[in-house]
């Protein structure tokens, strides 16, 4: 909340277009001002640190993918309902925008239809996202974009009072980061709504999910530089996730069994608690390993590689229905239940090379069942084995305060 | 003679800023708008000719870029040169400008500059460029300029306008439609112009974000091209005008396999097309880092050139496969579905080409059905 960020903010305010009122627009809807792609791209290109680039209201055709390279800058639109970059006539680039310079800040825009990815952050320090919508609007999709909001190999993120809809791998991404905040914000109609992966300290809390296949995900994937763990996922309401699965194949999020409120794979570290989680039909929460995705192959897994979820917890969430309509595989198992599958769901795999997995439910009366995967589910039964707790618990995320400084 | 003096003043006196030159000319801040101002090339009688100090090279196996041919050429300031490395490009002096101009031949009958239909090289049509290119059939697209600063390198990228006579900076890049014809088929494609900021997608290949030169790396340049003293061993060549210093005998250093040399092996082959074509971004380093999949020659871990390795951020670019590469399928190898896709939010390289390159598909395709093994559970 200190005063140098909005220095900064006063005094190099750059507008693209000093006067959008009046804009026309075309059968489309998009405002007919052909120079506007080239001139917004040569701002991104010029600008200096500290600057802010202002996108006025009107929906924009972008039909190469923006990027910014320079420390500081911020993009800001004027509501992201108002101010829209859409990428629908696309063609070139792999993302709608990418950016690769530290300090940045992208606010109350929309990012439309992108052909790839909506927003890729890659290898940088301090990210924020704030009141950004990434949509692909023509609904659920295999041929939309991956990820709405990706920032990859980020130091310090915060993502707030988003929208995200459509993915067709998660809607918020967050892959090799660390130290992150994802509050506040709704995901909608996407594979995953929210996915953390190979991040090391993450919280993600308040958010809205619901209408995807998985809810909130939290992973680990294997031959990447950078593994991760320590995540904690509260006060979140995670809502009918049921949607069918749209992944392309032989994405992680493919095997994402449709109703899945919270789905930990292969991390450590993870804290699930005051979530409300309703109505997600296969489970509330699955705690499953890298060997329930389908990638197993002969030639193993490479050898830094945990694929074993370990130190899980789960306490004091809200589970209301769900587990009702689990699919062809798990239905005979619902008798378990009480004829709903309970609402904790652990494919039971544990590395054999350490004595506790710590995977502990703390939740009420809330069952977890055991489907005995190493076994090929030949004996699943109701885990008696998970009433334990944590010997301390995660601390919370503290980012610095020029990132949280509303703008 | 006289009458083009008079003809090269007037355009002088009309366009004003241009400060025209004819040696090549090291500017250390500005960005002139005009290629003219480098002062690398004279552009006369249908032809565009180095100047002196310019010296065309070639790559062993060059970065693919929707079937443009490359002229590239390096200008070193007098008595300076740049020091050899086995691995990484050779440390160049300030003062050193690489040109790379992309071009393609057009058909007989229309005029080169504006030909919307280009044509792809043949043995026949095939400009070297030691001397320069011809122009009668040749359309000029973009030269793009890696600079040598007290900085760094800095990339500029300037676009040839439609007489062919004059380049300008166009730092946000530009999208020109082609009609591309193979000889047999003609496909439309949009001609991309990298804008700055992509100039560094490809050229920064490491964390620094510093940007650096690709293709002048011992490997790449480890072969025999024409230019002064004759057909000889590019590195002997560098070498022998003072414009590199410490390289061994080329037969010691290393070699990058040419993609399309029928004798050469095709592990080396496909490794060399993988290392141009992929690794300024898949490396340990380079941006692509994050994805695990690494392509780079000196990278011998099959697993971490994708052997059975499940995607990360691919999205719908699976192509609906489950590896990178699966040993003996190159049909259910994803790294063959992204070289050949031509969709924007699937393809490889991400930019730079919006064609598929056929010959280097049928290669890697090759490359991947002799590997043994296979990804069953």
């Amino acid at each position: 909340m200190h005063t140098p960020a909005l220095l900064i903010l006063a005094s190099t305010i750059a507008l693209i277009s000093g006067c959008s009122a009046t804009a026309k627009t075309d059968a489309q809807g998009f405002v007919i001002d052909p120079g506007f792609e080239a001139k917004l791209q040569e701002q991104l290109l010029d600008a200096k640190p500290g600057a802010v680039i202002t996108i006025p209201a009107g929906k924009y055709a972008i039909t190469r993918s923006l990027s910014v390279a320079v420390p500081g800058v911020t993009i800001r639109g004027v509501g992201m309902d108002k101010s829209i970059l859409s990428f629908a006539r696309q063609n070139s680039g792999a993302e709608g925008l990418l950016v690769t310079g530290d300090d940045f800040t992208l606010q109350d825009i929309a990012i439309e239809d992108s052909k790839g990815d909506a927003l890729k952050i890659n290898g940088t320090k301090n990210a924020v996202m704030r009141r950004v919508r990434a949509e692909w609007t023509g609904g659920a999709k295999t041929s939309n974009g991956a990820y709405g909001l990706y920032p990859v190999q980020v130091s310090n993120v915060l993502i707030e009072e988003c929208v995200v809809k459509g993915a067709s791998d998660a809607g918020i991404y967050v892959g090799q980061s660390t130290n992150i905040i994802v509050r506040n914000n709704r995901a909608e109609g996407n594979v995953a709504g929210i996915e953390v992966e190979n991040s090391t300290g993450a919280d993600v809390y308040g958010n809205i999910v619901t209408n995807n296949t998985g809810g909130i995900l939290v992973f680990n994937m294997p031959d990447l530089p950078v593994p991760g763990g320590k995540t904690r996922v509260y006060k979140n309401q995670v809502t009918a996730n049921n949607h069918v699965n749209f992944a392309a194949k032989g994405t992680a999020v493919a095997s994402v069994p449709v109703g899945s409120g919270i789905l930990v794979n292969s991390n450590d570290d993870v804290e699930i608690f005051d979530n409300d989680i309703k109505d997600n039909q296969t489970a509330s929460v699955i705690i499953s390993s890298f060997y329930s995705l389908g990638f197993e192959s002969k030639r193993g897994i490479a050898a830094a590689y945990d694929p074993f979820p370990e130190n899980v917890y789960v306490t004091d969430n809200r589970f209301v229905g769900g587990g009702n309509d689990p699919g062809a595989r798990y239905e005979p198992l619902k008798a378990l239940g009480g004829g709903a599958l309970p609402p904790v769901l652990w494919d039971g795999f544990t590395n054999p090379k350490i004595a506790k997995a710590g995977i502990c439910v703390q939740n009420g009366d809330a069952k977890t069942l055991n489907i005995d995967g190493p076994n090929k589910a030949a004996n699943p039964r109701i885990e008696t084995g998970v009433d334990c707790a944590p010997a301390s618990r995660l601390p919370e995320i503290i980012l610095p305060a020029t990132m949280l400084a509303k703008k | 003679m006289k009458a083009l003096l008079i003809a090269a003043l007037l355009t002088l006196g009309l366009s004003g800023c241009v400060h025209e030159t004819t040696q090549v000319t090291f500017h250390a801040e500005e960005n002139p708008q005009s290629l003219k101002e480098w002062g690398l090339f004279d552009v006369k009688a249908g032809r565009i000719t180095p100047r002196a100090g310019l010296v065309a090279y070639e790559l062993a196996t060059p970065l693919f870029s929707d079937y443009a041919q490359k002229w590239r050429a390096v200008f070193v300031p007098k008595g300076m040169s740049a020091r050899y490395n086995p691995d990484k490009t050779f440390d160049f002096p300030i003062g050193t400008v690489i040109a790379k101009t992309f071009y393609y031949s057009t058909p007989a009958g229309t005029p080169p500059g504006t030909s919307a239909r280009v044509l792809k090289v043949t043995p026949a049509s095939y400009q070297a460029g030691d001397q320069g290119l011809d122009l009668t059939h040749t359309r000029l697209m973009e030269t793009r300029l890696l600079v040598r600063r007290a900085q760094g390198w800095e990339a500029l990228p300037y676009v040839w306008n439609a007489e062919q006579t004059e380049a300008t900076l166009q730092r946000t890049g530009a999208a020109i439609p082609l009609e591309f014809d193979d000889g047999g088929a003609r496909n439309r494609f949009v001609y991309t112009v990298p804008n700055v900021n992509q100039c560094a997608g490809c050229h920064a290949t490491d964390r620094t974000k510093q940007l650096f030169p690709i293709g002048l790396k011992a490997r790449h340049l480890n072969r025999d091209f024409p230019g002064s003293g004759g057909t000889v061993n590019q590195l002997t060549r560098l070498m022998q005008i003072g414009y590199l210093t410490g390289a061994p005998n080329a037969a010691s250093a290393p070699r990058a396999a040419r993609f399309d040399d029928a004798t050469a092996a095709i592990d080396a082959k496909a490794r060399a097309y993988l290392d141009i074509n992929c690794a300024h971004c898949h490396s340990a380093t380079g941006p692509a880092r994050v994805s695990g999949l690494w392509l780079d020659l000196p990278t011998s871990d099959l697993r971490k050139l994708g052997a059975c390795k499940p995607p990360i951020a691919a999205g719908r670019g699976t192509g609906n496969r489950l590896f990178s590469i699966v040993p003996g399928h190159p049909e259910a190898s994803i790294l063959a579905y992204r070289i050949a896709t031509n969709d924007p939010g699937e393809m490889m390289p991400e930019t730079g080409r919006s064609l598929t390159h056929k010959e280097g598909v049928a290669l890697i395709s090759q490359w991947i059905a002799g590997l043994k093994g296979d990804c069953a559970a």
